[in-house]
């Protein structure tokens, strides 16, 4: 299923039109077939305009067993069109899920416009030329449904005749039955009467440029990989697979000839041990991750903000606690990102706010890293690892210069008059410290984990000396602040009272919600938090700009906490950790409330 | 596999070298040292110190990790590069250091604690990995750092802080372990045997891929004695195998003891040299590539046979997974037609894109 919404996504996306993609699926690997934990889907919102999610509720819904049926229709809006496979609905399946009645026959889906079609059964029959068995021949019953769909969405086809061919190349017998039974979809829709409509989305107004459809990993390893090419450092990843972000492993592990080194480590802990070793050495390391992962890697990310060296950890967030939802999302991490350390700290956190913008908020990672010396947290989760949008893809020229000195002289003089190098002398403006790699003659020097003299390094338990270590520490964490921009606020009326503000992938459904609010004639105020530490430094005084200030997140109030505690701001949250996105059109019912009080008030 | 580049084994062969002769004095950094005095760390970083000229690398070019422990404080001693990091880890974080950086001779410092208990993971995957890296492991057979408690190496009914009615897990022999781990290079010595303990340093700086050098080091301290038995002057060359290779397992104050293979089952055992005749002796083979030799031997170091073979177990060279990783990104990088940068715009451009004008 996560192939045909792929191919339909890729089709859409050559034809031009803006579109948001959300594929959902179980933890288990083979998920028992027909049940209702087992079902897999893929969410496609597609449109002639700029849109930002997946859309909240189908229009049409492709149900290819009834556990399919069921575990969506409560998501499936009266009047949509839904199409089954009726050949799937028998006594036993239907049981297996609790339906006493056949849906398709007790009269229960009378709102819904449904097309009960016997897939199966049409699908062996347009592949039996090809000689396989019934079990194979029903395989293809995927792309039978894709031909149909194409046909009602008047999607190009040519590019999923060559993926077929191309992807079942050695085994011809295959690849025929589902280029025949998608043709056979498509050639369905055009001879049937039983779907009277073809619906024509134009390709949407984008601004001029090359695009191409791109997930939210993917976008984050380009990222990666743009870093280190912009950087002139080789890219060291150290990783342990866990989803959501093992696709990042697996993506730089293809791009070796960029200098890319990377490393499968025996556990969480290695993968970022070997990761800030590499930085040492003066390469790029950078960790990927998700919550759990997080919660191993914490030391040596504490021992990173002690060294003070360059380090990329990308969390791909998803729900928790413990193993949580591994394959849904959720923002909770953010707490432990900014606070799950032992000791004083403190890492910069950025995060991206769609799939695209993954591969510039890479970049703005690694950036802050290098400058000042230190780990960042890049922050994603899973709606945005997996789900995709196009791409306006960047000129080469136009990314950021993002090289780097080493030190190569010494940079203090001992009460002898000899010349020494400290490690911990700092630039005055960053105060990042020298990044002086082995193999560089006069500037051996030894750094670790305890307490070092500010200067020279040397191990230092002097109280007064701590102490201005760790508020130097954090100083230079607060300095990032000036090089990012101002917090932008998006308020096309200008005379918005409530100011809704977001992180990470909340941006697509909040702005949704905000068009939506706006479309009915209020004014509501937009700001979305690239940097969450240190946040930029108007935040402040934007936020006393409103009368109300809402935040929703999927946690259970996350970055209000911080914001209330920094700011001194009533801000009020809206929450939901259900393990998907937010709907936009329940946003827009949330923030049209709080306009309300504001108003009425 | 492919795009393995065979790169054979030049030992030291990648790191750069130095002209100016070096005297021990110049590996010595200007920090107090501070194990407890009669600690046998002195003797190891005393010998450390003193070998390390006989190689001629450039000073910059070496660095040490370490994890914690009392043993991992010794990077703050030596006048190279250094790395202080968390306990456990500094197999790790090295393997990243040596993957990236082939002119560097990385060593790792940790201790029994460190490396077969909190880092015990690391430790086995590094040593698996054949990652170019000599690890030092300081064996006292207790805790230091946090005074007193039994460690992994620790005799079962030891008596500790932690322990006082004895402790009951069986100790690893780290040797065995590694072994276990197919490790290439291993080996023991003693810290107060300053001849062996250089030569057996020796040995591992020559070794291209794993060396783990498992070091008697006594905790004058909190386990003092602990290697006694061997250290004793009238009688420990009764219980010390002195291994050399393509010498036979002779030894004993007398060399009237010897290891013989047992016609019965294969394993090692020591017999009388007189009654079983010398042609029965085994010969010391360091470089036998099945690994269960190494490993007959050092079971000879168990609670009921408490001979202590010291010197190299095995010596083998197979490919280094660093040398490897290396060799699959130059011959990826080989295969480009343009710069980085060029490659990038293709990269990112990819197979199905669209204008929109």
């Amino acid at each position: 299923m996560q192939l045909t919404g792929d191919r339909f996504t890729s089709e859409t996306a050559s034809f031009g039109n803006d579109l948001s993609t959300f594929p959902n699926f179980p933890a288990e690997i083979r998920a028992p077939a027909g049940t209702l934990p087992g079902v897999s889907s893929f969410q496609l919102h597609f449109a002639d305009h700029d849109i930002l999610t997946p859309g909240d509720r189908p229009d049409v819904l492709v149900a290819m067993n009834p556990a399919a049926l069921k575990a969506n229709l409560p998501e499936t809006p009266h009047g949509a069109t839904i199409i089954v496979d009726s050949a799937d609905f028998t006594k036993r399946n239907l049981g297996k899920i609790g339906y006493d009645e056949n849906p398709l026959e007790d009269g229960s889906l009378e709102a819904y416009h449904v097309h009960s079609l016997d897939l199966t059964g049409m699908t062996v029959e347009a592949v039996k030329e090809f000689g396989l068995g019934r079990k194979e021949a029903a395989r293809a019953k995927n792309m039978f449904a894709l031909g149909l769909l194409s046909w009602m969405y008047n999607r190009p086809t040519e590019g999923t005749i060559d993926f077929l061919r191309s992807k079942f190349a050695k085994k011809p017998d295959i690849a025929n039955a589902n280029v025949a039974a998608f043709r056979a979809g498509w050639n369905y829709g055009e001879t049937t009467e039983d779907f009277s409509v073809s619906y024509e989305v134009k390709p949407a107004a984008m601004a001029a440029g090359t695009y191409r459809n791109i997930s939210g990993n993917l976008a984050l390893a380009y990222g990666l990989v743009a870093a280190s090419v912009q950087s002139g450092l080789p890219l060291f990843l150290g990783a342990y697979p866990i989803t959501p972000a093992s696709d990042i492993l697996h993506e730089l592990s293809k791009h070796k000839r960029f200098g890319v080194q990377t490393f499968q480590a025996e556990d969480e802990i290695a993968g970022i041990g070997a990761a800030l070793g590499a930085s040492f050495g003066g390469a790029l390391g950078v960790t990927t991750t998700s919550g759990p992962g997080v919660a191993l890697k914490s030391e040596t990310i504490g021992l990173a903000v002690s060294l003070e060296l360059p380090l990329v950890i990308c969390a791909i967030q998803r729900g928790g606690p413990s193993t949580g939802l591994p394959t849904k999302t959720e923002q909770a991490d953010l707490m432990q990102a900014m606070y799950g350390r032992n000791g004083e700290a403190p890492v910069p956190i950025v995060a991206p706010q769609s799939p695209a913008d993954c591969f510039d908020a890479a970049l703005e990672a690694v950036r802050i890293a290098l400058t000042y010396r230190t780990p960042v947290f890049l922050l994603s989760d899973g709606y945005l690892a997996n789900g995709s949008e196009p791409w306006r893809i960047p000129d080469i020229a136009g990314l950021p210069d993002l090289s780097v000195e080493f030190a190569t002289e010494p940079n203090h003089t001992d009460a002898k008059g000899n010349p020494e190098f400290w490690p911990y002398l700092r630039d005055p403006e960053t105060l990042a410290r020298p990044w002086a790699i082995p193999g560089t003659a006069g500037l051996e020097h030894r750094i670790g984990g305890i307490e070092k003299a500010d200067g020279s390094g040397n191990i230092s338990y002097d109280p007064a000396n701590h102490d201005l270590m760790v508020r130097t520490r954090q100083a230079k964490v607060d300095g990032v602040a000036r090089s990012i921009p101002d917090l932008e606020v998006d308020d096309p009326n200008g005379d918005a009272k409530v100011l809704v503000l977001g992180w990470g992938s909340t941006y697509g459904p909040i702005g949704a919600a905000c068009r939506r609010v706006r479309k009915a004639g209020h004014s509501i105020a937009q700001g979305h938090l690239r940097h969450i530490n240190p946040f930029p430094t108007n935040l402040g005084e934007v936020l006393k700009r409103y009368e109300k200030v809402i935040i929703p997140e999927m946690n259970l109030g996350q970055l209000i906490t911080l914001i209330r505690a920094r700011y001194l701001v009533d801000a009020m949250g809206y929450n939901k950790t259900r393990g998907m996105p937010f709907r936009a059109e329940e946003l827009a019912g949330v923030l049209t409330d709080v306009i309300a009080g504001v108003d009425g008030s | 596999m492919t795009d393995v580049v065979e790169l054979g084994f030049p030992s030291l062969g990648s790191i750069p070298k130095t002209d100016i002769p070096q005297r021990a004095a110049d590996f010595k950094t200007d920090q107090e040292v501070r194990w407890c005095p009669g600690c046998g760390d002195y003797a190891v970083l005393a010998a450390v110190q003193g070998f390390l000229p006989e190689l001629g690398l450039a000073r910059e070019n070496i660095v040490f990790v370490s994890g914690i422990g009392c043993s991992s404080r010794f990077p703050y001693y030596m006048n190279t590069y250094g790395m202080h990091s968390i306990h456990g880890r500094a197999p790790a974080i090295a393997t990243g250091l040596a993957s990236a950086r082939e002119d560097l001779s990385v060593w790792v410092v940790t201790g029994d604690g460190d490396a077969l208990s909190i880092g015990g993971n690391h430790l086995i995957h590094a040593l698996r990995r054949n990652v170019n890296l000599k690890i030092l492991l300081f064996n006292n057979r207790i805790y230091g750092l946090t005074k007193g408690q039994y460690s992994p190496t620790s005799e079962v009914g030891k008596i500790t802080k932690s322990t006082p009615m004895g402790s009951l897990d069986n100790p690893f022999n780290p040797v065995s372990l590694a072994l276990g781990a197919e490790t290439t290079f291993v080996a023991r010595t003693i810290d107060s045997d300053r001849k062996h303990l250089t030569s057996v340093l020796r040995a591992a700086a020559e070794h291209r891929g794993t060396a783990l050098v498992e070091i008697y080091q006594n905790c004058n301290i909190f386990n003092d004695g602990a290697f006694d038995l061997i250290k004793d002057r009238t009688n420990g060359a009764d219980w010390t195998v002195r291994m050399e290779h393509g010498e036979p397992l002779v030894f004993g104050t007398d060399s009237s003891r010897g290891v013989i293979r047992d016609p019965e089952n294969g394993m090692l055992t020591v017999a009388d040299v007189n009654e079983v005749g010398k042609d029965k002796i085994v010969v010391h083979d360091a470089h036998a590539e099945d690994s269960a030799y190494a490993y007959a031997l050092s079971r000879l170091s168990t609670k009921d046979l408490p001979y202590t073979p010291i010197g190299v177990f095995r010596s083998v060279e197979h490919p280094t997974y660093d040398d490897q990783l290396r060799g699959q990104v130059a011959a990826a990088e080989a295969k480009l037609a343009g710069d980085h940068t060029s490659e990038l715009g293709s990269l990112l451009r990819g197979q199905d894109t669209w204008t929109v004008d």
